[in-house]
């Protein structure tokens, strides 16, 4: 059995003294109870010296028993499960655990950046806005990496995060915020209507301030039975779900909550290393109950922020709910009367409370009257003009006041180890204003309320500045009883803390030496605040940024209020046109990968394959990503590169007959009666006039006249046709094809149906495809039963198909639709009676090489944004003899200027060359800067040709064939010639195709 | 204006600090002016400044409505670099960022510009052959950017995980001349030269009208009263729309949350500031070492300065996707601008239909960066009612002639 | 995350939807008549008021209609939605500023 730590109290305490845990802090073994948090453990050793501040690496205590700490920040874990900043008052001490300090360098009790705080003077708030920029290169040079290593606190592991992190999306009627009294209450009293209540609490234990006081009494019995049997009932009551280890970090618009839950213990999620660390909820609550409590407020003086010096509040709860005791010989400075209750606290757990020193000039009451008879000796009209210490508080100088706050000559020097402050309580009004909520200074209660609590929101307790606990439960009851509709279940008598703080408005003691820290994290001091508000930085978020006050880990829930309070003083205005900071989600830092959940790594994005993907990759195929589809790129063979593959594939194409997988096409049927009438709307080229049975090429443009989409318009029959869109663009057309008919021209009879998944394609191309494909179909194929760009239905391979008799390459083309299921076996079918041929099965490249040598453009490579029709040369396509979408837009003075980027086609003079696509294209030497004419949009070398050959958009481009341009390649001018796009059988002869 | 320097801070830490002047005054306002510019940000203060530095006009008030710096230039991600696609738009960011360069010493004011560099990452072919194009257009248009193999990349940044299972890294732009600055020094600094200059801040006042008399603007309606000026310049981001409709026309502009959160700050763990437009999100490490992540817009109009927790897990997934050791750090604090967004993405400085009222606005997301160019391309609109040679295409006209400076994407869809 | 009111199918999260800008934008009936300037008022310029907000979604991952929207830009609070071919939702009281 090891010995009990030295300040561990002998009794008491929500610990279980049963489970003796090890630990490690900065490699020293210690051990503590389970039920301890890391810094209650700390402490039971008497250890308070843990870390070091942000800007002059002082030595730093715990401050607080909660989510508040600004000091004691610390790394726990090893290898990638290491985690940095994490609150030592909030780390649960597991078994094993490995904590060490951070920001110190070379060690926590030698730290050599601590030279900044004899460097003061030099480093006053917003000092580096006003030196080094001379000379002006050094700031990234020199100075910024050296305040860039002196900054941030811990370090991140380097290390991949091996735990996994997931998002549970919730529908509550009720949520209650805070497991405290006034919660318990409100979850009780919401949860007996058997509507949904979901209850969360940010610690492993219910109970909040009841757990750190002792003798209250609640409906006549113990807090402490109380508290078990609200525990239980909640426990049995089936709607009520109660989420210990869980915050409510945000209120999102519409009734919407963040809450982040902690599934696993720091040091204990290798013991499950398959199951999630944490949760995070999107739980929709219509209605809510904020019962977040209050946090105390620390005194601002000299030296407030050394080792040893703690919140009033948190002094009591380490020796009632950790059965510790923060020192020896204790002093308690408070400004009002939640001191006393903490020093009585103190008393009652067994500390030794040497004094209280009160800024207010005639504390009175009982509790003065108990401490006096404990013997403790008051100071009324005093504060501490200076605390003494380094690594630790040794002494304090306890002065009379003015009624400024400022220190007076005489008083004591008095010894103690340990320095419980109060300067008042603040409520935790974050969430209520993460949706707007207007706060206001409440005079009386020394603190920030909020004025009118957003809809559906009800603010109970300390989050109210309700902080009697008869006040705080009977306001937890009857707001859990109204949100369901209910009336509040009557208590019996409560007897607890009481609510009038009588807070003091002297929280600052002015004195002539010292820093008196505001924001304790980023070594902000009164002074700093003085010499901002002195610039001309008066506004409070100037004071906030200017001093870095309020913006460290703990995001100014110390700080923010005693800023306020001196900025009011020293500007002489009322509290509320001072005004506050906005508050911004998260309440507490939230781990990032909560927040990304499942979909990281492999669930980035789905994924879409074809139902051919398998068959390809069987044949090797390389796949390229377009959108969240995955389509075959080339089928290299043995040895092949992918120019190899390529040149191969195309060629075949060419000679004999190829295929390739087109089932990503957009498609959509169109139905109706009035369907040939909206595709003639939306279109530029006419639909009115297709016969059944007819294909034909389109284009859509969008209201500004440049090109939205393309594809193939096939009509099936009077009031049907089908569409085809580009691989991306599917769903973009189908919402805008939508959008006309649902709120423009609501007067059409049409209905849109996506049915890109519902059709597989394979695309047959080369002057065998008609050999290759009749065996397998009872369609007839001959040149003039189904000519070019008509669309017929039958069986192909035994399936249901359609095809269309176009072509993307210039080949006799045949495009095979048919069911997913059927795709594999019509592509097995085809490679057989095609092996005579030597079918090819080609991918996207050869594709567009292909498509390139006749000119055909890809919407989206060929194009900009700003691209119209006439540009690509494509006003063929446009009617003249009607109105479509876009065409106004076209018209527009600016888009038919001559000296408009418009495509070309372009044959460098070496003609081994293959200009890179995106080169930029000019005049003459190309040496930069010079003027870009325009760019390359598609380059690739052609087999058919032996050359390499390019498309591009150059200004003035229609009106500049047969001149030369040239495009800067790798530094160099490049001539190229200027040509129509359109490299290989100008006339179509090849559609044919053989035995035609 | 007194002098900022290691020699004066040393001067005055002797002093107790107690001798440092206002960095700007609070005047009251005057009856008249030659230029009020509305809109107290980095854009609207540095467009004071150079109206008095380069063009001598010594009557100018800057209104604003809550405090300088408030707005957008207090809540961005400082991200600087010029490497755009279109060359008006590369013409200008690239004067803006090469002012950036040195506005420390023109202002005396640190602003920290940090060039540290700026991955643009891509993830398909598509992107690839983009970012390849926009490389060398830069370049043609000697605007500084190389581009980076995976292998390249995996040597400028360690610490990026370049071979991701979904979307890997395929390539990257990298702009080693662009980075960050202090986004409240810029204002800071532009407020107390510019006041230095003898222009007028006034803050807590609100524009809440204009004097139109004649088509041509003769002042503008307070909450501090009514004054007088010849010239109006409107500088006021979010809220373009908002003033536009007082003086009684329409923008192509909507306004939208945009989003933004840092990490706990941490020692140095990243350099460069990385962006992916594929997955939608970007992250550098500020001085102070947060991580300071962000992402798109969010998709509908709102002056709520909030948005949806959906598209900010979007920006950090995206991060957290790049850069598996960040997923254990934890979100500090995460707030919402509001962007004003013109439908080709890019700004608008121009005349308005109103004689002598002039507006700049629409930088959407990435304003922040065009700071001193944009001060400097406005001052000289306002001051010779003719566009600055590097802004000439970027007037109103552009809407209704079609001659939009398209920055969405080199290409309006993905084949 | 907004909670948005689909006429056909009741509250959904906004996850769901797409949003598709400023609701009574009518294309005009005489495209050949209109100046550039008046095309460029269609296509591009909006009123973008801080207040209410008359717009239209896309319950894109739902039944896929259009509808209308009546939103405040500021508080966010909707105050109704309706379909395409119903009178937009009433407004309390102007707030447009």
């Amino acid at each position: 059995m090891k010995a009990v730590a030295k300040y561990r109290l002998p009794s008491g305490g929500h610990i279980d003294r049963s489970q003796l845990l090890q630990f490690s802090w900065g490699g020293r073994t210690l051990h503590g109870f389970h039920g301890d948090t890391l810094a209650s453990a700390l402490l039971a050793h008497g250890i308070h010296f843990v870390g070091r501040s942000f800007k002059y690496h002082r030595p730093r205590g715990i401050y607080t028993a909660g989510v508040e700490e600004p000091n004691a920040l610390v790394t726990v874990g090893r290898n990638g499960r290491m985690t940095p900043n994490l609150r030592a008052t909030e780390v649960l001490l597991t078994e094993g655990l490995n904590a060490v300090p951070q920001n110190a360098w070379p060690s926590l009790d030698f730290d050599l950046l601590s030279v900044n705080n004899f460097l003061s003077p030099f480093l006053p708030a917003g000092f580096y806005y006003k030196t080094f920029m001379s000379p002006a290169a050094w700031w990234h040079k020199r100075y910024e990496p050296m305040i860039r290593r002196s900054a941030g606190l811990g370090c991140a592991s380097g290390q991949a995060d091996p735990d996994s992190y997931e998002r549970r999306y919730a529908y509550a009627e009720v949520l209650v915020v805070g497991g405290g009294a006034a919660g318990l209450a409100a979850a009780h009293a919401a949860g007996q209507s058997g509507k949904r209540v979901v209850l969360v609490e940010q610690d492993w234990l219910l109970g909040g301030s009841l757990l750190a006081r002792t003798g209250e009494t609640i409906d006549g019995e113990p807090a402490r039975a109380w508290l078990a049997k609200m525990q239980r009932e909640l426990a049995a009551m089936d709607n009520v779900q109660v989420l210990p280890n869980t915050t409510c970090f945000a209120a999102y618009e519409h009734g919407m909550w963040g809450l982040l839950e902690r599934l696993r213990h720091h040091g204990t999620e290798q013991d499950k290393p398959n199951a999630p660390r944490q949760r995070m909820w999107w739980l929709r609550a219509p209605r809510s109950v904020i019962a977040t409590g209050a946090i105390e407020r620390p005194m601002v003086f000299a030296n407030n922020d050394l080792p040893g010096v703690t919140l009033a509040s948190s002094a009591a709860t380490y020796a009632n709910r950790f059965a510790v005791k923060p020192g020896d010989r204790t002093i308690v400075f408070t400004n009002n009367n939640s001191g006393y209750v903490s020093a009585l606290s103190l008393i009652e757990a067994g500390v030794e409370v040497k004094a209280i020193v009160d800024t207010r000039p005639a504390p009175s009451g009982a509790m003065a009257q108990r401490l006096l008879e404990c013997g403790v000796t008051i100071f009324p009209g005093h504060g501490i003009s200076r605390a003494r210490g380094w690594h630790d508080l040794h002494h304090l100088r306890i002065a009379p006041i003015d009624e400024e706050g400022v220190a007076q000559r005489g008083g004591v020097l008095m010894s103690c180890d340990s320095l419980a402050v109060s300067g008042g309580w603040s409520p935790v009004i974050h969430l209520p204003s993460h949706q707007g909520a207007k706060v206001q200074w409440n005079e009386e209660q020394a603190c920030f309320i909020v004025a009118e609590a957003p809809a559906g929101m009800a603010i109970v307790g300390g989050a109210a500045a309700s902080f009697a606990l008869a006040q705080a439960v009977q306001e937890g009851a009857t707001a859990g009883a109204s949100a369901v509709g209910a009336t509040a279940p009557a208590y019996g008598a409560i007897h607890g803390a009481e609510g009038a703080l009588d807070c003091d408005s002297i929280a600052w003691i002015k004195g002539k030496r010292g820093k008196a820290f505001v924001d304790l994290q980023n070594d902000s001091t009164a002074k700093d605040l003085a010499l901002a508000i002195r610039e001309g930085y008066e506004s409070i978020e100037h004071v906030k940024r200017y001093t870095t006050t309020g913006m460290a880990t703990d995001q100014g829930k110390l700080a923010n209020v005693n800023a306020i309070r001196i900025v009011s003083k020293i500007r002489g205005l009322p509290m509320n046109e001072v005004g506050v900071t906005t508050f911004r989600a998260p309440y507490t830092p939230t781990t990032l990968a909560a927040f990304a959940g499942r979909e990281l790594d492999d669930f980035l994005q789905p994924e879409r394959i074809t139902p051919l993907h398998d068959w390809s990759v069987t044949l090797g195929a390389a796949f390229e990503p377009v959108g969240q589809w995955m389509r075959a790129w080339y089928y290299p063979k043995a040895g092949e590169d992918m120019h190899r593959a390529v040149q191969r594939e195309s060629a075949a194409v060419r000679e004999s007959v190829g295929f390739m997988d087109a089932s990503t096409l957009g498609k959509i049927e169109v139905r109706g009666k009035d369907a040939a009438e909206f595709l003639n709307r939306v279109y530029t080229n006419g639909m009115l006039k297709m016969p059944a049975g007819a294909c034909r090429y389109g284009l859509m443009l969008n209201e500004e006249g440049t090109l939205f989409d393309d594809g193939v318009i096939s009509r099936l029959a009077d009031d049907r046709f089908f569409i085809s869109t580009t691989t991306g663009g599917a769903p973009r057309v189908l919402a805008w094809l939508e959008l006309w008919l649902q709120t423009e021209w609501t007067d059409l009879e049409v209905w849109l149906t996506s049915i890109t998944e519902q059709w597989a394609a394979l695309a047959l191309n080369g002057p065998k495809a008609r050999k290759v494909l009749q065996p397998l179909t009872d369609i007839d194929l001959g040149h003039e039963a189904f000519p070019y760009m008509r669309f017929r239905e039958g069986q192909v391979c035994g399936a249901k198909a359609r095809i269309l008799r176009v072509s993307f390459t210039g080949e006799l083309g045949y495009e095979i639709h048919m069911a997913p299921e059927a795709a594999v076996s019509v592509a097995e079918d085809l490679m057989e009676t095609g092996a005579e041929y030597k079918i090819t099965p080609y991918g996207t490249e050869s594709m567009h090489l292909l498509r390139a040598e006749k000119g055909f453009i890809i919407a989206g490579q060929d194009n900009e944004g700003t691209t119209t029709p006439d540009d690509l040369g494509l006003s063929g396509l446009c009617s003249t003899k009607k109105d479509y979408v876009g065409r106004r837009g076209a018209e527009r003075a600016g888009m038919r200027r001559e000296d408009r980027k418009q495509l070309v086609g372009l044959l460098p003079e070496n003609e081994t060359l293959v200009l890179p696509e995106g080169v930029p294209l000019g005049a003459g030497e190309l040496t930069p800067p010079f003027p870009i004419l325009g760019h390359v949009t598609s380059s690739y070398m052609s087999p058919t040709l032996k050359r390499g050959f390019a498309m591009g958009l150059l200004r003035r481009g229609h009106k500049r064939h047969g001149e030369t341009i040239s495009a800067l390649v790798k530094g160099a001018a490049v001539p190229c010639k200027i040509v129509p796009p359109m490299f290989l059988d100008p006339d179509g002869e090849r559609l044919r195709g053989e035995d035609a | 204006m007194q002098k900022y320097s290691a020699i004066s801070l040393a001067y005055h830490a002797f002093r107790g600090h107690r001798h440092w002047q206002r960095a700007w005054r609070s005047p009251e306002p005057r009856q008249h002016y030659d230029v009020i510019v509305v809109g107290a940000g980095g854009h609207g203060l540095g467009t004071a400044y150079y109206l008095a530095k380069h063009h001598g006009l010594r009557k100018i008030a800057v209104l604003e409505r809550g405090w300088l710096g408030g707005g957008n230039t207090g809540r961005n991600t400082t991200i600087i670099r010029s490497n755009y696609l279109q060359d008006e738009s590369g013409g200008l960011y690239e004067l803006a960022r090469s002012l950036w360069e040195t506005l420390s010493q023109e202002v005396n004011y640190n602003v920290m510009f940090s060039p540290r560099g700026v991955l643009n990452l891509c993830h398909d072919e598509h992107d690839l052959k983009g970012v390849q194009r926009r490389v060398l257009a830069n370049q043609a248009s000697g605007i500084e950017g190389e581009f980076l193999t995976p292998a390249q990349i995996k040597k400028e940044v360690p610490e990026m995980h370049v071979a991701c299972p979904r979307l890997p890294v395929l390539g990257a732009s990298l702009q080693r001349t662009a980075g960050t600055a202090r986004h409240d020094a810029v204002a800071w600094g532009y407020a107390r030269a510019a006041d230095a200059l003898g222009v007028d801040i006034i803050e807590q006042c609100t524009v809440n009208g204009f004097r139109i008399e004649g088509g041509k603007v003769r002042g503008v309606e307070t909450t501090r009263g009514a004054i007088e000026a010849d010239k109006v310049a409107l500088v006021p981001a979010g809220h373009a729309s908002v003033l536009a409709n007082l003086a009684g026309f329409r923008l192509p502009i909507e306004s939208r949350p945009l989003q933004a959160l840092v990490s706990e700050p941490l020692k140095p763990c990243l350099n460069t500031v990385i962006m992916s437009g594929a997955i939608h999100g970007y992250v550098s490490q500020s001085d102070k070492g947060e991580l300071v992540i962000g992402g798109g817009a969010d998709a509908y109009n709102g002056y709520a300065q909030r948005g949806s927790p959906h598209v900010l897990a979007g920006s950090i997934g995206a991060v957290c996707h790049l850069f598996p050791q960040f997923r254990r750090l934890r979100m500090l604090r995460s707030w919402g601008g509001v962007v004003d967004i013109a439908p080709d993405a890019s700004a608008i400085l121009s005349p308005t239909p109103v004689e002598n009222l002039f507006i700049n606005c629409g930088w959407g997301t990435g304003g922040f960066k065009a700071t001193p160019g944009s001060a400097l391309a406005f001052a000289h609109l306002v001051a010779n009612g003719s566009p600055h040679p590097k802004a000439e295409g970027f007037t109103l006209n552009r809407f209704a002639s079609g001659l939009i400076i398209d920055e969405h994407s080199a290409a309006a869809v993905a084949h | 995350m907004l909670l948005i009111p689909c006429p056909w199918c009741g509250e959904r999260a906004e996850a769901e939807f797409t949003y598709a800008g400023e609701g009574g934008i009518a294309r005009p009936k005489n495209p050949p008549e209109l100046s550039d300037q008046e095309w460029a008022d269609y296509v591009y310029y909006r009123h973008n008021p801080k207040g209410t907000h008359h717009e239209l979604w896309l319950h894109l991952h739902g039944c896929g209609k259009y509808f209308r929207v009546v939103r405040d830009t500021v508080s966010n609070q909707i105050y109704g939605s309706a379909p395409m071919l119903e009178a937009p939702p009433a407004v309390p009281e102007r707030k447009e500023v």
